[in-house]
Protein backbone atom coordinates (compact mmCIF):
# COMPACT_ATOMS: atom_id res chain seq x y z
CA UNK A 1 0.00 0.00 0.00
CA UNK A 2 1.81 3.66 -1.03
CA UNK A 3 1.91 5.97 1.94
CA UNK A 4 3.00 9.03 0.06
CA UNK A 5 0.62 12.19 -0.51
CA UNK A 6 0.45 11.09 -4.06
CA UNK A 7 -0.68 7.68 -3.14
CA UNK A 8 -3.23 9.31 -1.02
CA UNK A 9 -4.94 11.51 -3.98
CA UNK A 10 -4.87 8.47 -6.27
CA UNK A 11 -6.76 6.34 -3.56
CA UNK A 12 -9.23 8.95 -3.45
CA UNK A 13 -9.94 8.86 -7.41
CA UNK A 14 -10.05 6.08 -7.83
CA UNK A 15 -11.93 5.52 -4.99
CA UNK A 16 -14.36 8.39 -5.91
CA UNK A 17 -14.39 6.36 -9.87
CA UNK A 18 -15.11 3.56 -7.99
CA UNK A 19 -18.94 5.11 -6.69
CA UNK A 20 -19.76 5.25 -10.09
CA UNK A 21 -18.75 2.39 -10.99
CA UNK A 22 -16.11 3.86 -13.42
CA UNK A 23 -12.06 3.40 -13.49
CA UNK A 24 -9.12 5.43 -14.39
CA UNK A 25 -8.32 4.04 -17.84
CA UNK A 26 -12.31 3.92 -18.62
CA UNK A 27 -13.24 0.42 -17.83
CA UNK A 28 -15.92 -0.91 -15.76
CA UNK A 29 -14.96 -2.47 -12.23
CA UNK A 30 -15.55 -5.82 -13.95
CA UNK A 31 -13.71 -5.62 -17.01
CA UNK A 32 -10.39 -7.42 -17.87
CA UNK A 33 -8.05 -4.91 -19.88
CA UNK A 34 -7.03 -5.65 -24.14
CA UNK A 35 -5.08 -8.94 -24.38
CA UNK A 36 -3.04 -9.39 -27.10
CA UNK A 37 -1.49 -12.67 -27.54
CA UNK A 38 1.83 -13.88 -30.03
CA UNK A 39 3.17 -16.74 -29.95
CA UNK A 40 6.22 -18.93 -31.02
CA UNK A 41 8.08 -15.60 -30.87
CA UNK A 42 11.71 -17.11 -29.50
CA UNK A 43 12.48 -19.87 -31.65
CA UNK A 44 15.38 -21.09 -29.34
CA UNK A 45 12.81 -21.67 -27.00
CA UNK A 46 10.59 -25.12 -27.16
CA UNK A 47 7.69 -23.22 -26.92
CA UNK A 48 7.36 -19.51 -26.14
CA UNK A 49 4.63 -16.90 -26.15
CA UNK A 50 4.23 -12.68 -25.67
CA UNK A 51 1.53 -11.16 -23.55
CA UNK A 52 0.36 -7.87 -24.10
CA UNK A 53 -2.22 -7.40 -21.22
CA UNK A 54 -3.25 -3.79 -21.38
CA UNK A 55 0.32 -1.96 -20.29
CA UNK A 56 1.76 -4.97 -18.96
CA UNK A 57 3.67 -7.08 -21.30
CA UNK A 58 5.23 -10.76 -20.20
CA UNK A 59 7.54 -12.89 -21.87
CA UNK A 60 7.34 -16.71 -21.31
CA UNK A 61 9.61 -19.32 -22.79
CA UNK A 62 9.22 -23.44 -22.17
CA UNK A 63 12.85 -25.29 -22.58
CA UNK A 64 13.09 -28.65 -22.11
CA UNK A 65 15.99 -30.98 -21.06
CA UNK A 66 16.71 -34.05 -20.18
CA UNK A 67 17.26 -35.43 -16.27
CA UNK A 68 16.83 -37.53 -13.97
CA UNK A 69 13.29 -37.94 -11.98
CA UNK A 70 12.37 -37.38 -8.75
CA UNK A 71 12.64 -40.93 -6.62
CA UNK A 72 9.10 -40.76 -5.45
CA UNK A 73 7.49 -40.20 -9.02
CA UNK A 74 10.14 -42.19 -11.50
CA UNK A 75 7.54 -42.37 -14.09
CA UNK A 76 6.59 -38.48 -14.29
CA UNK A 77 8.62 -35.76 -15.63
CA UNK A 78 9.49 -32.68 -14.33
CA UNK A 79 7.74 -29.61 -14.30
CA UNK A 80 9.56 -25.93 -12.63
CA UNK A 81 8.00 -22.68 -13.09
CA UNK A 82 10.23 -19.51 -12.57
CA UNK A 83 9.19 -15.37 -12.65
CA UNK A 84 12.02 -13.08 -13.18
CA UNK A 85 11.07 -9.57 -12.49
CA UNK A 86 13.72 -8.05 -14.55
CA UNK A 87 14.63 -4.29 -13.61
CA UNK A 88 14.02 -3.24 -17.02
CA UNK A 89 10.30 -3.97 -16.26
CA UNK A 90 10.00 -0.97 -13.53
CA UNK A 91 11.52 1.08 -11.54
CA UNK A 92 10.48 -0.78 -8.45
CA UNK A 93 12.36 -4.29 -9.72
CA UNK A 94 15.82 -4.45 -8.68
CA UNK A 95 18.43 -7.12 -9.84
CA UNK A 96 19.33 -9.86 -7.55
CA UNK A 97 18.08 -12.71 -6.22
CA UNK A 98 14.75 -13.22 -6.35
CA UNK A 99 12.35 -11.70 -3.91
CA UNK A 100 9.47 -13.34 -2.31
CA UNK A 101 7.21 -11.28 -4.66
CA UNK A 102 8.60 -13.37 -7.62
CA UNK A 103 8.47 -16.58 -6.10
CA UNK A 104 5.24 -16.36 -4.84
CA UNK A 105 4.35 -15.23 -8.66
CA UNK A 106 6.03 -18.14 -9.90
CA UNK A 107 4.45 -20.61 -7.54
CA UNK A 108 0.52 -19.47 -7.63
CA UNK A 109 1.17 -19.51 -11.72
CA UNK A 110 3.06 -23.45 -11.49
CA UNK A 111 -0.09 -23.97 -8.89
CA UNK A 112 -2.64 -23.46 -11.13
CA UNK A 113 -0.72 -25.28 -14.10
CA UNK A 114 0.30 -28.17 -12.07
CA UNK A 115 -3.52 -28.32 -10.10
CA UNK A 116 -5.37 -28.42 -13.55
CA UNK A 117 -3.14 -31.43 -14.75
CA UNK A 118 -2.03 -28.93 -17.99
CA UNK A 119 0.53 -31.17 -18.95
CA UNK A 120 0.21 -35.38 -18.31
CA UNK A 121 3.88 -35.39 -16.65
CA UNK A 122 4.02 -39.06 -17.61
CA UNK A 123 3.99 -38.15 -21.12
CA UNK A 124 7.09 -37.08 -20.16
CA UNK A 125 8.89 -39.93 -18.88
CA UNK A 126 11.64 -41.46 -21.44
CA UNK A 127 12.71 -44.36 -18.99
CA UNK A 128 11.57 -44.76 -15.62
CA UNK A 129 13.54 -44.23 -13.07
CA UNK A 130 16.46 -42.99 -14.94
CA UNK A 131 15.66 -40.61 -17.54
CA UNK A 132 12.42 -37.83 -17.98
CA UNK A 133 11.96 -34.48 -19.64
CA UNK A 134 12.63 -31.63 -17.27
CA UNK A 135 9.96 -28.62 -18.65
CA UNK A 136 11.48 -25.39 -17.59
CA UNK A 137 8.72 -22.56 -17.45
CA UNK A 138 10.34 -18.95 -17.28
CA UNK A 139 8.60 -16.16 -17.19
CA UNK A 140 10.34 -12.87 -17.66
CA UNK A 141 7.95 -9.61 -16.66
CA UNK A 142 9.17 -7.22 -19.93
CA UNK A 143 6.97 -4.12 -18.40
CA UNK A 144 5.11 -3.87 -15.38
CA UNK A 145 1.40 -1.95 -15.30
CA UNK A 146 0.03 -3.90 -13.03
CA UNK A 147 -1.21 -7.14 -12.19
CA UNK A 148 1.47 -10.29 -12.80
CA UNK A 149 -0.02 -13.06 -11.99
CA UNK A 150 -2.78 -13.49 -15.09
CA UNK A 151 -0.72 -12.58 -17.67
CA UNK A 152 1.62 -14.42 -16.18
CA UNK A 153 -0.39 -17.86 -16.24
CA UNK A 154 -1.58 -16.70 -19.84
CA UNK A 155 1.66 -17.07 -21.04
CA UNK A 156 2.80 -19.75 -19.34
CA UNK A 157 -0.57 -22.06 -20.74
CA UNK A 158 -0.04 -20.42 -24.03
CA UNK A 159 3.98 -21.49 -24.51
CA UNK A 160 3.34 -24.71 -23.37
CA UNK A 161 0.16 -24.70 -25.78
CA UNK A 162 2.98 -24.46 -28.67
CA UNK A 163 5.76 -26.24 -27.35
CA UNK A 164 7.58 -29.24 -29.33
CA UNK A 165 9.85 -31.48 -27.43
CA UNK A 166 13.07 -31.31 -28.90
CA UNK A 167 13.82 -34.97 -28.52
CA UNK A 168 15.82 -35.04 -31.55
CA UNK A 169 18.10 -33.16 -30.10
CA UNK A 170 18.81 -35.65 -27.14
CA UNK A 171 18.57 -38.34 -29.99
CA UNK A 172 15.31 -40.20 -28.12
CA UNK A 173 13.43 -40.37 -31.39
CA UNK A 174 11.27 -38.02 -33.32
CA UNK A 175 10.29 -34.46 -31.90
CA UNK A 176 6.71 -34.08 -30.61
CA UNK A 177 4.35 -31.75 -30.18
CA UNK A 178 4.21 -30.92 -26.20
CA UNK A 179 0.06 -32.24 -25.15
CA UNK A 180 -1.66 -30.13 -23.14
CA UNK A 181 -4.62 -31.52 -21.70
CA UNK A 182 -6.56 -28.68 -19.85
CA UNK A 183 -6.92 -25.00 -19.94
CA UNK A 184 -6.62 -23.10 -16.84
CA UNK A 185 -6.73 -19.41 -16.54
CA UNK A 186 -6.28 -16.87 -13.77
CA UNK A 187 -8.04 -14.25 -12.81
CA UNK A 188 -6.95 -11.27 -10.25
CA UNK A 189 -9.05 -8.76 -8.28
CA UNK A 190 -8.39 -6.34 -5.62
CA UNK A 191 -10.16 -4.92 -2.86
CA UNK A 192 -9.79 -1.00 -2.75
CA UNK A 193 -11.79 0.13 -0.04
CA UNK A 194 -14.92 -1.28 -0.05
CA UNK A 195 -15.28 -1.74 -3.70
CA UNK A 196 -13.80 -4.98 -5.76
CA UNK A 197 -11.91 -4.26 -9.11
CA UNK A 198 -10.93 -6.90 -11.52
CA UNK A 199 -7.66 -7.17 -13.37
CA UNK A 200 -6.22 -4.17 -11.25
CA UNK A 201 -3.96 -1.43 -13.22
CA UNK A 202 -0.67 -0.21 -11.77
CA UNK A 203 -2.25 2.61 -10.01
CA UNK A 204 -5.02 0.35 -8.73
CA UNK A 205 -2.92 -2.18 -7.93
CA UNK A 206 -0.72 0.32 -5.94
CA UNK A 207 -3.91 1.12 -3.82
CA UNK A 208 -5.14 -1.94 -3.38
CA UNK A 209 -5.47 -3.40 0.07
CA UNK A 210 -5.75 -7.17 -0.60
CA UNK A 211 -6.01 -9.36 -3.47
CA UNK A 212 -7.16 -12.58 -4.51
CA UNK A 213 -6.13 -14.59 -7.57
CA UNK A 214 -8.31 -17.75 -8.22
CA UNK A 215 -7.02 -20.03 -11.01
CA UNK A 216 -10.29 -21.87 -12.66
CA UNK A 217 -10.37 -24.53 -15.25
CA UNK A 218 -12.55 -25.40 -18.49
CA UNK A 219 -15.20 -26.34 -15.96
CA UNK A 220 -15.29 -23.56 -14.32
CA UNK A 221 -13.92 -25.50 -10.99
CA UNK A 222 -11.19 -23.92 -8.73
CA UNK A 223 -7.86 -25.28 -8.99
CA UNK A 224 -5.64 -22.35 -7.38
CA UNK A 225 -5.82 -19.62 -5.28
CA UNK A 226 -3.90 -17.18 -3.37
CA UNK A 227 -5.02 -14.17 -1.34
CA UNK A 228 -2.29 -11.65 -1.25
CA UNK A 229 -1.51 -8.13 0.84
CA UNK A 230 -2.26 -7.21 4.14
CA UNK A 231 -6.29 -5.98 4.00
CA UNK A 232 -8.96 -8.11 5.03
CA UNK A 233 -12.00 -9.79 2.69
CA UNK A 234 -15.15 -10.71 3.87
CA UNK A 235 -16.87 -14.18 2.38
CA UNK A 236 -18.77 -12.11 0.27
CA UNK A 237 -15.86 -10.27 -1.47
CA UNK A 238 -14.26 -14.03 -1.83
CA UNK A 239 -17.10 -15.15 -3.22
CA UNK A 240 -17.80 -12.48 -5.94
CA UNK A 241 -13.60 -12.55 -7.24
CA UNK A 242 -14.34 -16.19 -7.08
CA UNK A 243 -17.05 -15.84 -9.70
CA UNK A 244 -15.42 -13.26 -11.62
CA UNK A 245 -12.28 -15.47 -12.20
CA UNK A 246 -15.38 -18.13 -13.49
CA UNK A 247 -16.29 -15.70 -15.98
CA UNK A 248 -13.19 -14.14 -17.25
CA UNK A 249 -12.03 -17.37 -17.55
CA UNK A 250 -14.76 -18.80 -19.63
CA UNK A 251 -14.46 -15.56 -21.91
CA UNK A 252 -10.86 -15.92 -22.18
CA UNK A 253 -10.99 -19.29 -23.32
CA UNK A 254 -13.48 -18.91 -25.93
CA UNK A 255 -11.34 -15.57 -27.14
CA UNK A 256 -8.08 -17.71 -27.32
CA UNK A 257 -9.88 -21.10 -27.94
CA UNK A 258 -8.48 -22.71 -25.24
CA UNK A 259 -10.37 -26.62 -24.66
CA UNK A 260 -13.41 -25.62 -27.14
CA UNK B 1 -1.25 -31.58 -4.21
CA UNK B 2 1.15 -34.63 -3.89
CA UNK B 3 -2.02 -37.07 -6.49
CA UNK B 4 -0.14 -39.98 -4.66
CA UNK B 5 -2.35 -42.63 -4.45
CA UNK B 6 -2.81 -44.27 -0.73
CA UNK B 7 -2.10 -47.65 0.06
CA UNK B 8 -5.72 -47.57 2.35
CA UNK B 9 -9.05 -45.99 1.80
CA UNK B 10 -8.86 -42.61 3.23
CA UNK B 11 -12.75 -42.81 4.07
CA UNK B 12 -13.98 -45.77 5.75
CA UNK B 13 -17.09 -46.88 4.60
CA UNK B 14 -18.67 -45.86 8.03
CA UNK B 15 -18.18 -42.57 6.54
CA UNK B 16 -15.08 -42.01 8.83
CA UNK B 17 -11.88 -41.28 7.80
CA UNK B 18 -9.12 -43.43 8.25
CA UNK B 19 -7.73 -41.98 11.72
CA UNK B 20 -11.30 -42.20 13.30
CA UNK B 21 -12.27 -38.82 12.89
CA UNK B 22 -15.28 -37.51 11.39
CA UNK B 23 -15.14 -35.11 8.41
CA UNK B 24 -15.93 -32.26 9.70
CA UNK B 25 -13.52 -33.03 13.09
CA UNK B 26 -10.03 -31.23 14.04
CA UNK B 27 -7.04 -32.66 15.46
CA UNK B 28 -6.43 -32.99 19.00
CA UNK B 29 -5.07 -29.60 19.08
CA UNK B 30 -3.19 -27.92 22.34
CA UNK B 31 -1.97 -24.45 22.48
CA UNK B 32 0.56 -22.80 25.48
CA UNK B 33 1.56 -19.34 25.64
CA UNK B 34 4.74 -18.15 27.18
CA UNK B 35 7.27 -20.91 26.88
CA UNK B 36 10.63 -19.47 25.99
CA UNK B 37 12.67 -17.11 28.14
CA UNK B 38 14.48 -14.41 26.23
CA UNK B 39 11.49 -13.79 23.38
CA UNK B 40 9.40 -11.29 24.35
CA UNK B 41 6.60 -13.68 23.74
CA UNK B 42 6.14 -17.48 22.44
CA UNK B 43 3.94 -20.30 21.74
CA UNK B 44 4.21 -23.92 21.53
CA UNK B 45 1.47 -25.66 19.96
CA UNK B 46 0.89 -29.39 19.51
CA UNK B 47 -1.82 -30.41 16.77
CA UNK B 48 -2.32 -33.66 15.70
CA UNK B 49 1.32 -34.99 15.03
CA UNK B 50 2.65 -31.42 14.18
CA UNK B 51 4.82 -29.35 16.99
CA UNK B 52 5.53 -25.94 16.24
CA UNK B 53 7.10 -23.54 18.09
CA UNK B 54 6.27 -19.41 17.78
CA UNK B 55 8.27 -16.82 18.98
CA UNK B 56 8.05 -13.04 18.57
CA UNK B 57 10.67 -9.96 18.90
CA UNK B 58 9.91 -6.55 19.19
CA UNK B 59 8.52 -3.76 18.17
CA UNK B 60 12.02 -3.16 17.51
CA UNK B 61 14.79 -1.60 15.59
CA UNK B 62 14.58 -2.23 11.86
CA UNK B 63 17.81 -4.24 10.23
CA UNK B 64 18.67 -3.32 7.55
CA UNK B 65 17.85 0.56 7.90
CA UNK B 66 16.35 0.84 4.14
CA UNK B 67 12.94 -1.68 4.87
CA UNK B 68 11.66 0.86 8.21
CA UNK B 69 8.70 2.38 7.34
CA UNK B 70 8.05 6.17 8.96
CA UNK B 71 4.12 5.32 8.78
CA UNK B 72 4.25 2.54 10.15
CA UNK B 73 5.56 -0.73 11.79
CA UNK B 74 6.54 -3.58 9.50
CA UNK B 75 5.48 -7.58 10.31
CA UNK B 76 8.36 -9.76 9.54
CA UNK B 77 7.49 -13.11 9.73
CA UNK B 78 10.04 -16.22 8.95
CA UNK B 79 8.14 -19.68 9.02
CA UNK B 80 11.44 -22.37 9.41
CA UNK B 81 11.18 -26.36 8.83
CA UNK B 82 13.69 -28.04 10.83
CA UNK B 83 15.57 -30.26 8.52
CA UNK B 84 14.30 -33.41 11.03
CA UNK B 85 11.14 -31.95 10.85
CA UNK B 86 9.76 -34.48 7.84
CA UNK B 87 10.64 -38.20 7.26
CA UNK B 88 13.03 -37.09 4.47
CA UNK B 89 15.91 -34.56 5.99
CA UNK B 90 15.02 -31.01 4.68
CA UNK B 91 17.65 -29.06 3.40
CA UNK B 92 18.21 -26.43 6.40
CA UNK B 93 17.34 -22.71 4.99
CA UNK B 94 14.67 -21.02 3.79
CA UNK B 95 13.44 -22.90 -0.02
CA UNK B 96 10.91 -20.96 -2.29
CA UNK B 97 8.17 -22.74 -0.16
CA UNK B 98 9.02 -21.20 3.49
CA UNK B 99 9.57 -17.39 1.57
CA UNK B 100 6.34 -17.37 0.32
CA UNK B 101 4.66 -18.78 3.68
CA UNK B 102 6.45 -16.29 5.20
CA UNK B 103 5.29 -13.69 3.08
CA UNK B 104 1.71 -14.72 3.56
CA UNK B 105 1.70 -14.77 7.24
CA UNK B 106 3.68 -11.56 7.53
CA UNK B 107 0.68 -9.57 4.91
CA UNK B 108 -1.97 -11.50 7.84
CA UNK B 109 -0.10 -10.28 10.85
CA UNK B 110 -0.32 -6.96 9.54
CA UNK B 111 -3.71 -6.51 8.64
CA UNK B 112 -4.23 -6.65 12.82
CA UNK B 113 -1.34 -5.85 14.06
CA UNK B 114 -2.01 -1.89 15.47
CA UNK B 115 0.75 -0.89 12.82
CA UNK B 116 0.49 2.65 13.36
CA UNK B 117 1.41 2.78 16.39
CA UNK B 118 4.95 1.44 16.29
CA UNK B 119 6.47 3.87 12.83
CA UNK B 120 9.94 2.74 12.26
CA UNK B 121 10.08 -0.47 13.77
CA UNK B 122 9.68 -4.25 13.17
CA UNK B 123 7.55 -7.19 14.95
CA UNK B 124 9.65 -10.55 14.19
CA UNK B 125 7.59 -13.53 14.15
CA UNK B 126 9.92 -16.70 14.11
CA UNK B 127 7.87 -20.36 13.57
CA UNK B 128 9.78 -22.65 13.36
CA UNK B 129 8.20 -26.55 12.91
CA UNK B 130 9.73 -28.81 14.62
CA UNK B 131 7.54 -31.69 13.84
CA UNK B 132 5.60 -32.09 10.21
CA UNK B 133 2.42 -33.47 9.95
CA UNK B 134 0.25 -31.44 7.13
CA UNK B 135 -0.97 -28.13 8.01
CA UNK B 136 2.14 -26.69 9.40
CA UNK B 137 1.36 -23.09 8.23
CA UNK B 138 -1.96 -22.78 10.06
CA UNK B 139 -0.52 -24.34 12.92
CA UNK B 140 2.29 -22.18 12.95
CA UNK B 141 0.10 -18.45 12.38
CA UNK B 142 -2.03 -20.14 15.22
CA UNK B 143 0.96 -20.21 17.47
CA UNK B 144 2.55 -17.18 16.40
CA UNK B 145 -0.63 -15.35 16.99
CA UNK B 146 -1.05 -16.21 20.62
CA UNK B 147 2.64 -15.51 20.60
CA UNK B 148 1.96 -12.44 19.54
CA UNK B 149 -0.21 -11.28 22.34
CA UNK B 150 2.08 -12.81 24.65
CA UNK B 151 4.13 -10.17 23.88
CA UNK B 152 1.81 -7.81 24.84
CA UNK B 153 1.38 -6.66 20.67
CA UNK B 154 -1.78 -4.51 20.48
CA UNK B 155 -3.59 -6.47 18.34
CA UNK B 156 -7.27 -6.29 16.89
CA UNK B 157 -8.18 -9.96 17.44
CA UNK B 158 -6.01 -13.49 17.16
CA UNK B 159 -5.83 -15.35 13.92
CA UNK B 160 -6.84 -18.83 14.24
CA UNK B 161 -5.85 -21.09 10.71
CA UNK B 162 -6.68 -23.73 9.50
CA UNK B 163 -6.52 -26.42 6.06
CA UNK B 164 -10.14 -28.02 4.86
CA UNK B 165 -9.54 -30.08 1.78
CA UNK B 166 -10.87 -32.98 -0.09
CA UNK B 167 -9.95 -36.58 -0.33
CA UNK B 168 -11.31 -39.02 -2.06
CA UNK B 169 -14.00 -36.57 -3.35
CA UNK B 170 -15.53 -36.16 0.10
CA UNK B 171 -14.57 -32.31 1.72
CA UNK B 172 -12.71 -32.90 4.91
CA UNK B 173 -11.70 -30.52 7.52
CA UNK B 174 -7.55 -30.11 8.89
CA UNK B 175 -6.05 -32.73 6.40
CA UNK B 176 -3.65 -34.82 7.82
CA UNK B 177 -0.16 -36.08 6.04
CA UNK B 178 -1.45 -38.81 4.30
CA UNK B 179 -4.78 -36.92 3.55
CA UNK B 180 -2.60 -34.10 2.01
CA UNK B 181 -0.45 -36.62 0.35
CA UNK B 182 -2.98 -38.14 -1.10
CA UNK B 183 -5.91 -35.87 -1.57
CA UNK B 184 -7.20 -34.07 -4.38
CA UNK B 185 -7.41 -30.21 -2.40
CA UNK B 186 -6.37 -28.07 -0.13
CA UNK B 187 -7.40 -24.71 1.21
CA UNK B 188 -5.72 -23.46 4.20
CA UNK B 189 -7.57 -20.21 5.65
CA UNK B 190 -6.96 -17.71 8.64
CA UNK B 191 -9.83 -15.17 9.61
CA UNK B 192 -10.46 -12.15 12.43
CA UNK B 193 -12.96 -14.55 13.89
CA UNK B 194 -14.95 -11.18 15.48
CA UNK B 195 -15.88 -9.88 11.80
CA UNK B 196 -14.98 -13.64 9.76
CA UNK B 197 -12.92 -11.56 7.68
CA UNK B 198 -10.22 -13.55 5.57
CA UNK B 199 -6.61 -12.55 5.90
CA UNK B 200 -5.19 -15.71 4.48
CA UNK B 201 -6.51 -17.83 1.95
CA UNK B 202 -5.08 -20.30 -0.36
CA UNK B 203 -5.89 -23.18 -2.62
CA UNK B 204 -4.52 -25.64 -4.44
CA UNK B 205 -6.02 -28.86 -6.01
CA UNK B 206 -9.40 -29.61 -7.51
CA UNK B 207 -12.77 -27.86 -5.87
CA UNK B 208 -16.05 -27.25 -7.85
CA UNK B 209 -17.76 -24.23 -6.36
CA UNK B 210 -19.79 -25.82 -4.40
CA UNK B 211 -17.20 -28.19 -2.51
CA UNK B 212 -15.06 -25.26 -2.55
CA UNK B 213 -18.19 -23.34 -0.13
CA UNK B 214 -18.50 -26.84 2.06
CA UNK B 215 -14.67 -26.88 2.60
CA UNK B 216 -14.77 -23.07 3.70
CA UNK B 217 -18.04 -23.71 6.25
CA UNK B 218 -15.62 -26.81 7.83
CA UNK B 219 -12.84 -24.07 8.51
CA UNK B 220 -14.80 -21.00 9.82
CA UNK B 221 -16.45 -24.05 12.53
CA UNK B 222 -12.71 -25.29 12.71
CA UNK B 223 -11.29 -22.11 13.56
CA UNK B 224 -14.21 -20.72 15.85
CA UNK B 225 -13.31 -23.78 18.16
CA UNK B 226 -9.39 -22.74 17.24
CA UNK B 227 -9.99 -19.56 18.34
CA UNK B 228 -10.98 -20.46 22.21
CA UNK B 229 -7.94 -22.15 22.59
CA UNK B 230 -5.96 -19.84 21.59
CA UNK B 231 -7.91 -17.64 24.24
CA UNK B 232 -7.85 -20.47 26.78
CA UNK B 233 -3.98 -21.03 25.94
CA UNK B 234 -3.88 -16.83 27.09
CA UNK B 235 -6.17 -16.87 30.33
CA UNK B 236 -4.49 -19.90 31.35
CA UNK B 237 -0.74 -18.10 31.61
CA UNK B 238 -1.98 -15.24 33.36
CA UNK B 239 -4.87 -17.13 35.24
CA UNK B 240 -2.54 -19.62 37.03
CA UNK B 241 -0.38 -18.63 40.22
CA UNK B 242 3.12 -19.04 39.96
CA UNK B 243 4.43 -19.67 43.60
CA UNK B 244 8.22 -19.01 43.80
CA UNK B 245 10.22 -21.74 44.63
CA UNK B 246 11.44 -21.25 47.98
CA UNK B 247 15.38 -20.44 48.27
CA UNK B 248 17.15 -23.21 49.46
CA UNK B 249 21.13 -23.18 49.27
CA UNK B 250 21.93 -26.26 47.50
CA UNK B 251 23.67 -28.72 49.30
CA UNK B 252 27.33 -29.05 48.32
CA UNK B 253 27.82 -32.23 46.92
CA UNK B 254 31.22 -34.20 47.06
CA UNK B 255 32.49 -34.56 43.31
CA UNK B 256 31.94 -38.00 42.37
CA UNK B 257 35.48 -39.31 41.44
CA UNK B 258 36.20 -38.70 37.82
CA UNK B 259 38.44 -41.19 35.75
CA UNK B 260 41.79 -40.74 36.31
CA UNK B 261 43.22 -38.31 34.53
CA UNK B 262 47.21 -38.34 33.41
CA UNK B 263 48.10 -34.56 32.63
CA UNK B 264 51.47 -35.06 31.29
CA UNK B 265 49.89 -37.48 28.45
CA UNK B 266 49.99 -35.80 25.20
CA UNK B 267 46.79 -35.49 23.03
CA UNK B 268 46.76 -37.19 20.08
CA UNK B 269 46.55 -34.36 17.49
CA UNK B 270 43.21 -34.25 15.34
CA UNK B 271 44.18 -34.04 11.61
CA UNK B 272 42.71 -31.01 9.82
CA UNK B 273 39.25 -30.81 9.31
CA UNK B 274 38.38 -32.66 5.62
CA UNK B 275 36.70 -29.43 3.41
CA UNK B 276 33.45 -30.40 3.12
CA UNK B 277 32.04 -32.12 -0.14
CA UNK B 278 31.72 -29.33 -3.02
CA UNK B 279 29.26 -28.79 -5.42
CA UNK B 280 26.30 -30.05 -3.49
CA UNK B 281 23.47 -31.39 -5.73
CA UNK B 282 20.83 -28.59 -7.34
CA UNK B 283 18.07 -27.83 -5.51
CA UNK B 284 15.64 -28.17 -7.67
CA UNK B 285 11.96 -26.76 -6.79
CA UNK B 286 9.49 -28.89 -6.09
CA UNK B 287 6.05 -27.13 -5.73
CA UNK B 288 4.06 -30.33 -5.87
CA UNK B 289 6.13 -31.74 -2.46
CA UNK B 290 7.39 -30.02 0.20
CA UNK B 291 5.59 -30.97 3.26
CA UNK B 292 2.31 -29.27 4.41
Amino acid sequence: MEQDAIGDLKRDYINRLLVEKKRMDGRGPDDVRQIGVETNVVTSAAGSARVKWGETEVLVGVMVEQGTPFPDTPDRGVLVTNAELIPMASPFFESGPPRPESIELARVVDRGIREAKTIDLSTLCVTPKEKVYICYVDMHVLDFGGNLFDPCCLGAMMALNTATVPAKKFGLGEDFKLKVDHYPISCTSVKVHDGLLVDPGLDEERVAEARLTVTTDENGDVRAMQKGLSGKLTFEQVKTMIQASQRVGRELRAKFGLGA
Amino acid sequence: MGGTASTHKLIRDDGKRYDGRAVDELRPITIQAGVLKRADGSAYVTWGDNKVLAAVYGPREVHPRHLQNPARAIVQARYNMASFSVSERKRPGPDRRSQEISKIISEAFEAVVFVEQFPRTTVDVFIEVLQADAGTRCAGLTAASVALADAGVPMRDLIPACASGKVENTVVCDLNKEEDNCGEADLPMAIIPRTGEFLLLQMDGHFTYDELMQAMEYNIKALNHIYQLQKEALRKKYATVQLEEPFVLPKREEPAPGPEVDLNREEPVEPPEAPGPTGAPAEMDRDSQGGA
